[in-house]
């Protein structure tokens, strides 16, 4: 049946030629590139602000008087909070198939491996370090999510909310996976305490530099802050050393080859993150009014979090002594941390 | 008895349940002892019970799930195409999908915000699992909706429009309602907005009329792609209406909330009423072509999801906790959608305001008046003659109808809480904030602003509550202004610099659209900045005339 209410008796494109009726792209933003990326006709203005079309302003407002968003949700400032763009470009349905992947491929691991008995030949004080020192740690991702999920509410575009959404979202899923695979397993394994990770978060004395490091990330009131704090300075010196440093580099050694494929997916998370991270504190840093505000203000923030990285790190040592196999020594993987934070460090000019 | 083949023992395993798998999760979290999360949204409301979560899903199955929802979305999407969709889709629906997407993704990623806010401030881990999930389907829904649309732009007759969207949302005249809608989920006392308005009135009552009638009309008009999203979209309301009811069973533990919640359902109920069903009762009843006699209207509808569902299943329950529900509200609101013809009075309002649109509307016909009188009776005598006067007025060259004292269309005072005009002419009340005079649809409109949204409720302090603000009064913006100047601060126009992107037909042909030309000499003016200018005589005559309506001359 033809569409009877055109004059033309179609509703199709090019049916007829009149005034922008080639007009098929969204105009009313400038591309990063030559053309408008689907992740940026996806996401750029949605959210939207009084510099980007809101004529009559926040119409409700706090009781404080601020409107929705507002940027002092930030010590940092810019002259152009809208031209950030996420290189990860995820939008949702980029970000549902790479999540979807990750929990089929980890899912797969798991059940083969549990098929086989693969985790019953694990060297025995392995499986202490994996029920204590792996369960301690998904508290801390999970700490690092919900950080950064409080920190989506703030920020003044949709590029920069959207990315620390999925930033949260890569986190929780970390969380939730290590626990359940941990669960799993220890179904098979005589005498596993699934609740041992959390009282080894709560008390042991090798975890609490980590933990008051991810309670201060919580505590945090500006959400850059946050951002900053665990993509700039937690993933590498203390993220990326225990999961990669540690968990993945270890476990073959202990006969452990299901941790590996379970906790490297997190590192591929934060590739995309810190991508994203660097990004939006590079263009800061070079912002043409506040490039001189925003660099010592992310040196404060680096002080302030290094320091806490470096107790947190060190608290972590003696991990490196449990295994019987210890194919790598703390002082090794740190070295290796160090350097990709002075690469990280480098690279925005800090 | 023959032997039974079951694959399940040689392949089962042993696995951790549901239940244990969700408790698991939901001990992920601890209380902090070095720094304390800070209470960045507060509330005035008291919770302490830790709230259930009733889905118990984690996120292993979740993402699989939603990416074959999306699977499914994306392939219907094609296979419309390859079913060429657009030939035969109807320009009248579409048209006013242009208004419906520009605002809804900006909701919808609010709602996402504002997880964070009620995550924070609830006690317990477990329904922060809710929280989270929810926050991840909102940004699903967001940028669906945002892929929904690009799409339409790309293989619709006349994208003029769709190009513009996220800029005509921050600045039409229309599009103002669905802006309070949105900043309504995340702005103000956390639990009033991300609770109250959104998950447990919003989502749990007006979701269904927003995203499954919608869709069952959009069918009706050869558009099959907006009901595949939007029931995708949907199909995960069920566990943010979840989280909404398990957050008010919390909330119902402590008495002193009792006198908010009272506010807040009110406050809730009224608004959602006065913008849901404005913007979606006059796109299901004015954006479609279908005119079969069997099929609900919007009335009917209504009173089937929200009056009888809602209301009585959901609201009347919650009295045996002693929570006062306001019964006169809901009945107030199916009398206006009936015989206030409330939803009727938008579609004429937004047809009086075309230019100032960005989208077409389309003269309702002879062939729709008989469904509407047979729908809603009496309906001719009251707008048959305004829509003569309309399609005789949408051929360029006449005088528009905006500004056409033939008419004899009064143009309405906007109300200051929902933003929604003061259609229904007798119900119009005024009040003043701060000194200053505003007008309101509505008694209800004017609690809103003047009693709920303030410091202090019914004695109570109430220093977490939002307040009113921004140039809440759409015409204050062009007072004095030019219509065809207006259109271009806008942007309103199409790139040859002159057509108009709304038209008042739906005629694709140059020689038939309007240009600045046509709509230049009418000057815009603000009712309320009129109304505050004039004498306490003058004004109390001007309301008195203003409530006793106004008569639509005859069209020859």
């Amino acid at each position: 049946m033809p569409a009877t209410s055109s004059s033309v008796g179609s509703g199709a494109a090019g049916a007829a030629v009149f005034a922008d009726s080639d007009s098929r792209k969204y105009r009313y933003f400038d591309p990063r590139g030559k053309r408008a990326s689907h992740y940026e006709d996806m996401t750029v203005d949605v959210q939207p602000d009084p510099e980007r079309y809101l004529i009559q302003d926040w119409i409700i407002a706090f009781p404080n008087g601020e409107g929705a968003y507002d940027k002092s949700a930030t010590k940092a400032l810019s002259s152009n909070w809208h031209a950030f763009r996420a290189p990860d470009q995820e939008w949702e349905r980029t970000h549902y198939q790479r999540q979807s992947k990750i929990e089929s491929l980890i899912q797969g691991v798991i059940s083969n491996a549990r098929k086989f008995g693969v985790h019953r030949k694990f060297d025995k004080a392995w499986y202490k370090i994996l029920q204590n020192q792996l369960g301690a740690w998904k508290h801390a991702e999970f700490g690092l999510g919900t950080s950064l999920m409080q920190a989506q509410r703030y920020g003044y575009t949709q590029m920069i909310n959207n990315a620390t959404l999925t930033n949260s979202s890569y986190k929780l899923r970390l969380a939730q996976d290590i626990t359940l695979y941990l669960a799993e397993i220890g179904l098979d394994i005589d005498g596993w305490d699934d609740s041992a990770g959390k009282n080894t978060w709560l008390e042991d004395s090798m975890w609490q530099g980590t933990r008051e490091f991810i309670e201060t990330i919580m505590g945090a009131e500006d959400y850059l802050e946050q951002y900053f704090a665990i993509n700039v300075v937690f993933e590498p010196l203390v993220g990326e050393l225990f999961r990669s440093g540690f968990m993945v580099q270890v476990a073959a050694a202990n006969g452990d080859s299901i941790t590996p494929p379970v906790i490297s997916a997190a590192e591929a998370d934060y590739e995309r993150n810190l991508a994203n991270t660097i990004d939006l504190m590079d263009l800061l840093i070079r912002d043409e009014k506040h490039a001189a505000h925003n660099k010592k203000l992310f040196s404060g923030w680096l002080k302030k979090y290094e320091k806490l990285a470096k107790k947190a790190a060190t608290g972590l040592q003696p991990i490196w002594s449990l295994p019987h196999s210890k194919p790598i020594s703390f002082s090794d993987v740190q070295e290796v941390a160090q350097e990709r934070f002075s690469k990280i460090k480098g690279e925005l000019g800090l | 008895m023959s032997k039974t083949l079951t694959l399940n023992k040689i392949t089962s395993q042993r696995g951790i349940s549901v239940g244990d798998a969700a408790a698991k999760i939901a001990d992920l979290g601890w209380n902090p002892s070095y720094v304390q999360e800070a209470m960045t949204y507060p509330t005035d409301y008291k919770i302490t019970k830790t709230p259930k979560d009733p889905m118990k899903q984690v996120l292993r199955s979740y993402f699989p799930m939603e990416e074959e929802k999306d699977n499914r979305v994306y392939g219907a999407l094609d296979a419309a195409l390859r079913g060429d969709m657009f030939r035969n889709v109807e320009p009248r629906w579409i048209e006013w999908m242009k208004l419906f997407l520009a605002i809804i993704p900006f909701p919808e990623i609010s709602a996402a915000r504002s997880m964070a806010m009620v995550a924070r401030l609830t006690p317990g881990e477990e329904l922060r699992t809710g929280f989270t999930m929810q926050m991840v389907d909102e940004f699903r829904h967001s940028t669906i909706q945002m892929n929904l649309k690009k799409w339409y732009m790309e293989n619709y007759i006349d994208p003029a429009g769709f190009d513009i969207t996220e800029e005509a949302f921050g600045k039409c005249y229309a599009t103002t309602i669905g802006r309070q809608f949105g900043e309504g989920f995340l702005t103000g006392d956390a639990i009033t907005a991300a609770s109250i308005y959104l998950t447990i009135v919003a989502e749990t009552a007006f979701t269904n009329t927003l995203f499954v009638a919608m869709p069952s009309e959009a069918a009706r008009n050869g558009d099959y792609a907006l009901p595949t999203v939007f029931l995708s979209v949907q199909s995960d309301e069920s566990r943010h209406i979840g989280n909404g009811h398990s957050m008010l069973m919390s909330m119902l533990k402590e008495p002193e909330n009792y006198q908010l919640l009272e506010r807040d359902m009110k406050y809730a109920f009224w608004q959602n009423h006065a913008i849901v069903d404005a913007a979606i009762g006059t796109f299901i009843e004015y954006g479609t072509t279908n005119r079969d006699k069997d099929k609900e209207s919007y009335a009917e509808m209504w009173h089937r999801w929200i009056f009888e569902d809602y209301y009585r299943t959901y609201m009347l329950p919650l009295e045996k906790y002693g929570v006062k529900i306001h019964h006169d509200d809901v009945h107030e609101a199916w009398k206006r959608i009936t015989e206030k013809m409330y939803v009727h009075t938008v579609a004429q309002f937004f047809a009086v305001g075309w230019p100032v649109n960005f989208w077409r509307i389309e003269a309702q016909t002879e062939k729709d008046f008989e469904w509407f009188e047979h729908k809603y009776p009496g309906w001719y005598a009251k707008f048959g003659e305004f829509w003569k006067w309309y399609e005789k007025l949408s051929h360029k060259g006449s005088k528009v109808v905006t500004f056409n004292e033939e008419v004899g269309y009064v143009y309405p005072h906007r109300c200051w809480s929902c933003l929604v005009p003061c259609l229904i002419r007798e119900d119009i009340v005024v009040d003043e904030i701060d000194g200053q005079l505003h007008t309101f649809a509505h008694e209800n409109d004017r609690w809103t602003a003047v009693e709920a949204f303030a410091d202090e409720y019914q004695g109570r302090p109430t220093p977490a509550m939002g307040r009113f603000s921004g140039k809440r009064e759409w015409e204050t913006l062009y007072h004095g202004v030019d219509l065809a100047d207006a259109i271009v601060d806008l942007n309103f126009v199409r790139s040859d610099g002159k057509t108009l992107i709304p038209q008042p037909h739906l005629r694709f042909d140059d020689k038939e659209m309007w240009t600045l030309d046509d709509v230049r000499g009418h000057t815009l003016m603000s009712p309320l900045k009129l109304l505050r200018d004039m004498s306490p005589a003058d004004r109390e005559q001007h309301l008195a005339d203003y409530r006793a309506g106004f008569t639509i001359n005859k069209c020859n």
